[in-house]
């Protein structure tokens, strides 16, 4: 992954007094750098879009029939619970272990649907039973209702269990390099493996960066999806 | 066919694991490794309930730094768990002491503060107004309101950002097999490095059954220690439009 004269020059680095952080690393490495921040990219996108396209219909039925809500968040709540580590090593006999992404996609959308499928039922709770009222008076189906004016009225809480949902799985990433995937967590097990801290930290800062950029990026969808939230006490609250 | 003998064969090896003895006794033994996750754990909570809890006291109970305590456990949610535990593990003067427990503690309080004080902030600030100042008006000192008042007012709150914390700080506390502590997450983190898909699958079997144990166990905590006229809030859903880190199945949502 990194040359060996980087290796050599660290390790005598370390003998030494180690700077905190170095700028040549970052400069050196960028292109190993850059290919990590892709992979972060690809792997969290993919369990959000796939953890949103699961999570909402759930939760539109969990909320609808009471008598699913409680096999729904049993699971979601099971898939929360395990911890990622003890995921990978369940599935990895399935779906295979080394550099897999069916076993590091499978356990990060099980982290997003309990964030999820909670918020988007918490949203739909929220909505006012007047609106409801209005829309059946005027002739909606229940169905119908619930696609046109529920789940619009919702979506302010939709947005905002994306947003702790983007936040949990963009710090989550890191963990599949124990797996060999990882993204920047593949910085962070390579400056574990030898001792140098300038690795680690373009890791941490990045992968919080990232996650900042993708809260930023919710938050401008939000305001052009749902614009009559803009002026409102809700949106000040975000 | 063959799918269903393969497994048949992995679960019996599975089950091998478990019943040999070897695997239970000495340093490495599962006894001994569900002691160290559960210790390493518990004296995380504490930490981070000590000083999470009370700056979310002192703010809640004053009003002020609000952004900061709103925010704090999302942000902190994107930390990276890895990262912090493997800085802590690699500093000199941290990386060997006590067996490695001292740079796993450091970075799993670190991760725990900011749900516990997000939670007690929000749980004070909670408590109506009015019921605050008619405690204040009948004569309640400030300290007297917060601790006979405000506080078990927001018990509820307060308990479930201990939860959420606890069920994150088991989790995260495997991780810290693969860099200086071993607990349940050592066979795990040596299974995967062996290709030792048995061991892994058996260390994770342990896991995740710790983990539910103590996802329950605190959901029953959290019950008992609410006022009984506060109970119904337990199954209700956060109200917030901030968006709410779930409360897991057992306490609440169903």
């Amino acid at each position: 992954m990194v040359g060996v004269d980087l290796l050599r020059s660290t390790l005598v680095g370390m003998v030494a007094a180690q700077p905190f952080f170095q700028w040549s690393y970052v400069t050196g490495q960028w292109s190993q750098i850059w290919a990590d921040v892709v992979q972060h990219v690809s792997l969290s996108l993919l369990a959000l879009a796939i953890g949103t396209a699961i999570s909402i219909p759930l939760a539109l039925l969990a909320w609808r029939y009471r008598i699913v809500r409680v096999p729904v968040f049993g699971v979601a709540s099971a898939l929360y619970i395990i911890p990622s580590l003890a995921l990978f090593a369940i599935l990895g006999p399935i779906t295979g272990y080394v550099a897999s992404y069916p076993t590091a996609e499978f356990a990060l959308v099980g982290y997003t649907l309990l964030i999820l499928i909670w918020n988007t039922v918490a949203g739909l709770d929220a909505v006012p039973a007047e609106a409801r009222e209005a829309a059946v008076a005027m002739g909606y189906t229940p169905t119908s209702a619930l696609l046109r004016v529920d789940l619009p009225l919702a979506l302010p809480y939709i947005f905002a269990g994306l947003r702790i949902a983007g936040a949990t799985v963009i710090g989550l990433v890191t963990v599949t390099a124990l797996i060999g995937l990882g993204g920047l967590g593949q910085q962070i097990t390579y400056g574990f493996n030898i001792g140098y801290y300038t690795p680690i930290i373009v890791g941490l800062v990045l992968s919080v960066a990232l996650a900042a950029l993708f809260d930023l990026f919710v938050v401008g969808v939000q305001r052009l999806a749902i614009p009559w939230t803009r002026t409102s006490r809700r949106a000040r609250a975000n | 066919m063959q799918v269903w003998d393969h497994f048949r064969h992995f679960m019996a090896s599975v089950w091998d694991w478990f019943a040999t003895s070897a695997n239970w006794k000495g340093s490495s033994g599962i006894p001994e490794l569900v002691w160290h996750q559960l210790e390493l754990s518990f004296a995380v909570v504490l930490g981070a309930v000590v000083i999470g809890g009370g700056v979310g006291l002192v703010l809640g109970h004053t009003g002020r730094g609000g952004l900061v305590a709103i925010n704090a456990a999302n942000a902190a949610r994107a930390v990276p768990s890895l990262a912090l535990l493997t800085l802590f593990a690699i500093i000199p003067a941290i990386s060997l002491k006590w067996g490695g427990f001292l740079a796993a503690f450091l970075a799993l309080v670190i991760l725990a503060i900011p749900p516990i004080l997000t939670n007690t902030y929000v749980g004070i600030r909670e408590v109506d107004t009015d019921v605050r100042e008619a405690a204040s008006a009948m004569g309640l000192t400030a300290g007297q309101v917060l601790r006979r008042v405000e506080l078990p007012l927001s018990i509820p709150v307060l308990m479930a950002g201990i939860r959420t914390a606890s069920i994150e700080v088991v989790a995260t506390s495997t991780l810290a097999a693969y860099v200086s502590f071993s607990d349940l997450g050592t066979p795990i983190i040596a299974g995967l490095n062996t290709n030792n898909t048995v061991e892994a699958f058996a260390g994770a079997l342990l896991v995740a059954a710790l983990a539910g144990l103590v996802a329950f166990g605190l959901g029953v905590v959290q019950k008992a220690l609410t006022p009984a006229p506060l109970r119904h809030q337990l199954s209700g859903l956060n109200r917030s439009p901030r968006g709410s880190v779930p409360q897991v199945a057992g306490s609440a949502a169903t």
